[in-house]
């Protein structure tokens, strides 16, 4: 799980570069004003239980890092360190959907979305506002209220989104004993 | 569409090595992001504009860049003001009434100078990220960051995504656009479980064409023996040079100045014109 390989060093180049794409240009917008569903987190969750949790730090981390230092300039590093620890928590789930044998059946799907809220809530309740108030000395209560907000929208995100791209790629791979 | 993209221009900027840069973007930008004094941001905001003259990017490459920042700016200063409108009460430790207007949202001068200092503090350093990725060479950038430690694997990973970014963003726009023309959708016109069944059809492609990329490139590393050992050599590799040493030097400078009016005039992080 924790082993870094070749294979996955590509991934997590090309995974960084996607990832960048989608957070700049690909924004499903939600019911609230001025709020969007990143797409982003979803390829997130997708290539760290396709590739681990050090692929899903990586990914994330410097996906993030450098789409903000091209959005605004410097990353916002508190948010940045937070995307990085979700793709970690996301990659716990590697080799433990079926989806890299192409089964991605109910079992699967629970696993996923337990770990993959757990990631969110971790990141963006906790790991993200508390750095935010930190480093940044914004006022506490604006950055847990950004922070549930950013939670709840990366939790349907990557529930829905997320999912659905599983089912995408279980559909893909020549699922175990087809031959027969 | 701006392509986020490397190329080489003969100025005093590209030529320093990529370890300078990103020390020096870290310096800058931890100074910004550590200290809350608007003279700083001011003194920030010249410097980094200057740069971008030097470097000879030109603005109209700024344009998404003022755009985000402005409406994310514009979003911020509201919600930081709905939120905790004393805050700069709290900050400055006094409250100086401009206007009232019910409760505790009287607006204030301390509120609106931290409000102003925090737009400042944003501004001061939107050309410094562009700055560095349109000078310094991937290649080159992971070498140097492999010199500070960082495992050559990740440096490597980082190096990757910068190749890639522009390739996959032309690609993103070829799909994004052959949907479109599919009749998908995925702004507020249609239906909510639509928009995403939308995003859907233009990820997959994007993410499933972008994942085949992946067996052939570590194929082709795999071919040349990459990672058989523990560290490795770099072809693009650049020693430090004089004019590093300078720039490494005038970034450290403003580190020192910026704490040293932190600690000596400001006595903390927070610049306080109402003592």
């Amino acid at each position: 799980m924790f082993k870094f390989g070749t294979r996955k060093m590509v991934a997590t180049g090309i995974g960084a570069a996607l990832f960048m794409v989608l957070f700049m240009f690909v924004k499903v917008p939600s019911w609230v004003p001025e709020t969007q569903f990143q797409t982003a987190y979803a390829l997130g969750s997708l290539m760290a239980v396709l590739f681990g949790p050090i692929a899903g730090f990586l990914i994330q981390f410097i996906g993030h890092a450098l789409s903000d230092a091209i959005q605004y300039g410097s990353p916002w590093w508190s948010w940045v360190f937070a995307s990085g620890v979700s793709g970690f928590v996301f990659g716990l789930a590697y080799k433990r959907t079926g989806v890299e044998v192409g089964e991605f059946k109910t079992r699967g799907v629970i696993t996923f979305n337990v770990i993959q809220v757990i990631g969110n809530v971790v990141a963006w309740l906790v790991v993200a506002p508390l750095l935010d108030v930190v480093v940044y000395s914004e006022p506490a209560q604006l950055a847990f209220t950004q922070g549930a907000v950013a939670a709840l929208m990366n939790v349907v995100s990557c529930g829905v989104l997320g999912s659905l791209l599983l089912f995408a790629w279980a559909k893909a791979v020549p699922s175990r004993g087809s031959l027969e | 569409m701006t392509l986020f993209n490397y190329s080489y221009e003969d100025t005093v900027i590209h030529r320093l090595s990529g370890l300078t840069k990103l020390l020096g973007f870290l310096m800058l930008t931890g100074v910004v992001m550590y200290t809350y004094d608007i003279r700083i941001f001011l003194f920030i905001l010249v410097f980094s504009f200057t740069l971008l003259r030097i470097a000879h990017i030109p603005l109209r490459k700024l344009k998404l860049v003022f755009l985000y920042v402005g409406i994310f700016l514009v979003i911020n200063f509201f919600l930081a003001y709905l939120f905790s409108p004393d805050y700069g009460t709290e900050v400055y430790g006094s409250s100086t009434l401009i206007f009232q207007i019910a409760g505790n949202y009287d607006v204030t001068w301390e509120q609106l100078f931290y409000q102003v200092s925090k737009l400042l503090k944003y501004a001061s350093v939107i050309p410094l990220g562009i700055i560095f990725l349109f000078t310094t060479d991937p290649s080159e950038f992971a070498s140097s960051l492999n010199t500070i430690f960082v495992p050559y694997k990740v440096t490597y990973a980082v190096a990757l995504t910068l190749r890639h970014f522009p390739d996959i963003q032309k690609e993103y726009t070829t799909i994004s656009k052959a949907q479109q023309a599919r009749g998908l959708d995925i702004s507020k016109k249609t239906s909510f479980w639509h928009r995403f069944r939308n995003a859907v059809a233009t990820m997959v492609p994007l993410i499933f064409s972008s994942l085949e990329r992946i067996d052939v490139i570590t194929n082709a590393m795999h071919l040349r023996g990459f990672s058989k050992h523990r560290t490795r050599t770099w072809y693009s590799f650049r020693p430090m040079k004089a004019p590093d040493g300078v720039a490494l030097a005038i970034c450290l400078a403003v580190v020192a100045g910026a704490a040293c009016i932190a600690i000596f005039v400001n006595h903390g992080r927070f610049y306080n014109p109402f003592v």
